[in-house]
């Protein structure tokens, strides 16, 4: 299926979401600028990852699709509902449609709650009232993040599971309602190597299975291409790249996906022999940031007299959308 | 052992008490480390890192069950010094420790500064002048800005944090530095960079490192030497080369199968089940519910064997 067959779920237009910084005894001190201008459109049963160093906006970006954050400026539409514009009874309905995975597996969970009593919240409050009801479709769900045998895990608190344990369960959370998509914010990033495949396969198999959308967030591109069609990159509060998976790892076009690309390290006895080639610096302040292409004093193929004077926009090179002056 | 021999690790155990029982979370470990080279401790969750780490450089809790073992440094067997000799002459002297999650301890009120210069106050008598002297040279080799040392924690990145850690670690001089676990909580780039300013470390102070980690892609950029820890256990010390080539153990082999690799087509396989409680360790192998290629012998302890160089506990390579 090509991206035009599918429909719609969730379409992201010029979104901004500016934080009010203020200091103390000087009240307004400016905006921390943490998405700025973003737009995509994500189809059904689709997944894409949204990659990019601590701080660059991603969880603000999933906290406004959530509906935790209002846009600034700019749109959150899912189906045809204007996120933004939603609250109370009505806000919480669209809840239901997204499961939401973060990225400390632990701190998700109420630790006084046992896994029944955790994955039965959902329900309630969604207004299933039939107590075999609900334990059927706990059941199930941990059938289906294989928090096996169902019976041993039931009665269990969050202390007394292993950290991939306990993402299962968040994982089941996210998913007992059924919902259209599955926002997952560095969902493995807490979990040993072998524990991070075993859930991002887990996570693969459900979505495949039930045809849900996901966000997949996460700094680490090395998995991403397991895991996602579409691969979107995030600098600075703005996306600087969009392009499909396999099309970025064997050919990233931004210099920024370029840089995260050399500083990803495969096992390779070899690495420890060179030094490894970064930009220098670091990420700059969402408060200010620079003018031009904010990845400008960074960037080792910046063009003089441009690219700190000019803003890039989404330029097409093959089939990548790249924020950056070098595919003018 | 060897002349070029820095640390020497035998038999070492640290066993802690418990309501359930005795913790076993260093249970048997051995390697060894040459001048200027650098170890990788490569492990999962829980299964004794950074108490080895605790271990080797006698940072103990009360608990203690049972703490044994021989550990030389440069010869010296530590283990046989008395805990004043040991503070006196070892710890921080000789090795240090930037311990697990060190960027979010740096004390909030004392300036970052201040702070690496403290070990060489304490552990060397210098005066305060001149050991802020030798943390600015320390900022200077792990690449923070020298003007940064009259700065709080709370003003600097998290990797500009790990940066001042590993200074403090360093700014004694010792032979021998214990990372444990110096990038998990960073980012692509800013680990990339940490590993940069290690690689330099090594060649310019001649330091060794043993750096525990879970992060077998990354642990890559550093390791001449690998050692597989599992259920408090050595199962394999290889040559860094081998090892990411094709290691011997079958836990080594599978821990490598799962790491997602972003310059080759495989796909990652996960290793099912988890590691054994260390309350109650199984008697035989400890990787045996997990091992494809388990058979009956695997229900005794395996012995270690040397395999051209490399050590292998595992049945499959007692001929
Ligand atoms: N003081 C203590 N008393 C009792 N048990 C302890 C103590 N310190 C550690 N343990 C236990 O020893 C085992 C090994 O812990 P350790 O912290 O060494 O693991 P690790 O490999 O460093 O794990 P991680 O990768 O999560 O840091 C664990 O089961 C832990 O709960
Ligand atoms: N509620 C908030 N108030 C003020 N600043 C915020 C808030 N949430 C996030 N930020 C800031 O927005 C920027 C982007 O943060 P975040 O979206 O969490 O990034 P990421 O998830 O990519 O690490 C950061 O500078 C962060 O401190
Ligand atoms: S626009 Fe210029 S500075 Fe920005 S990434 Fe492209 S080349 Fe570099
Ligand atoms: S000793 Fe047996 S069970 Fe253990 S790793 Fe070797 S083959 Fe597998
Ligand atoms: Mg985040
Ligand atoms: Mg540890």
């Amino acid at each position: 299926m090509t991206d035009k067959q599918r429909d719609v779920l969730l379409s992201i237009q010029d979104l901004h979401v500016w934080f009010e910084l203020r200091r103390f005894g000087f009240g307004h001190a400016g905006y921390v600028k943490a998405v700025d201008g973003v737009t995509f459109d994500l189809h059904f049963g689709e997944t894409i990852a949204i990659v990019g160093e601590s701080g660059c906006g991603k969880s603000s970006l999933m906290k406004t699709i959530l509906g935790l954050n209002k846009p600034t400026k700019g749109k959150v539409i899912f189906e045809n509902l204007d996120v933004g514009a939603l609250s109370g009874e009505a806000l919480r309905q669209y809840r239901a449609h997204i499961g939401y995975v973060q990225q400390d597996p632990f701190g998700a969970l109420a630790p006084f709650m046992n896994v029944q009593q955790i994955l039965e919240e959902p329900l309630l409050i969604n207004g299933v009232k039939d107590a075999a009801e609900r334990e059927r479709r706990v059941r199930k769900v941990m059938e289906e993040v294989k928090l096996t045998p169902v019976d041993d895990f039931l009665h269990k608190f969050p202390h007394m599971l292993s950290g991939g344990q306990q993402q299962r369960v968040v994982i089941a959370r996210a998913i007992i309602l059924e919902p259209k998509l599955v926002v997952a914010d560095e969902p493995v990033s807490m979990l040993d190597a072998s524990v991070r495949v075993e859930i991002l396969k887990l996570l693969r198999g459900l979505q495949e299975k039930y045809h849900m959308a996901v966000i997949y967030i996460t700094h680490d591109l090395s998995t991403v291409r397991y895991f996602s069609e579409r691969v979107f990159v995030m600098y600075a509060g703005n996306v600087v790249e969009k392009a499909p998976v396999n099309s970025i790892v064997h050919n990233p076009k931004h210099p920024y996906t370029a840089a995260l690309m050399d500083a990803t390290s495969d096992p390779d006895a070899n690495n420890a022999l060179t030094m490894r080639e970064l930009p220098p610096g670091e990420p700059p302040s969402l408060v200010n940031p620079p003018p031009g292409c904010r990845f400008h004093p960074r960037c080792p193929k910046r063009i003089e007299n441009l690219c700190e004077v000019e803003e890039p926009y989404d330029l097409q090179a093959d089939d990548h959308l790249v924020s950056c002056w070098l595919y003018k | 052992m060897s002349k070029d021999t820095l640390l020497r690790v035998e038999d070492l155990v640290l066993h802690f008490k418990t309501q359930k029982g005795s913790v076993r979370a260093v249970d048997g470990v051995f390697f060894d480390l040459a001048h200027k080279e650098a170890v990788v401790i490569l492990g999962e969750s829980g299964c004794g890192k950074s108490s080895l780490a605790k271990a080797i450089l006698r940072l103990l809790p009360r608990n203690i069950d049972k703490y044994s073992g021989k550990i030389y440094l440069e010869g010296d067997e530590t283990m046989a010094m008395d805990d004043e000799n040991y503070r006196q002459n070892v710890r921080w002297v000789r090795m240090s420790l930037v311990p697990q999650a060190a960027m979010n301890s740096l004390n909030p009120v004392l300036k970052v500064g201040d702070q690496v210069a403290e070990p060489m106050i304490i552990h060397h008598g210098v005066k305060k002048e001149e050991a802020l002297i030798q943390a600015a040279k320390m900022f200077q080799h792990v690449g923070v800005p020298v003007d940064f040392l009259d700065r709080y924690a709370f003003e600097l990145s998290g990797g500009m944090r790990q940066r001042v850690a590993i200074a403090m670690s360093l700014v004694t001089a010792p032979a021998l530095v214990i990372l444990d676990e110096p990038t998990s909580a960073l980012d692509v780039l800013t680990q990339a960079n940490i590993f940069n300013v290690l690689k330099r470390l090594k060649q310019e102070l001649e330091v060794s490192f043993v750096l525990i980690t879970h992060d077998i892609a990354t642990s890559s950029e550093l390791a001449d030497r690998v050692a597989v820890m599992y259920a408090g256990q050595i199962l394999e010390v290889s040559d860094a080369h081998r090892f990411f080539n094709e290691p011997l153990h079958p836990y080594s082999r599978m821990l490598m199968a799962s790491v997602p690799r972003l310059r080759a087509n495989t796909e990652p396989e996960f290793i099912t089940g988890q590691p054994p409680s260390l309350l109650d360790p199984p008697k035989g192998c400890r990787f045996a519910d997990r091992c494809p290629k388990r058979f009956a012998k695997c229900a005794e302890e395996p012995p270690v064997v040397n395999v051209d160089g490399i050590q292998v506990k595992c049945w499959l390579y007692t001929s």
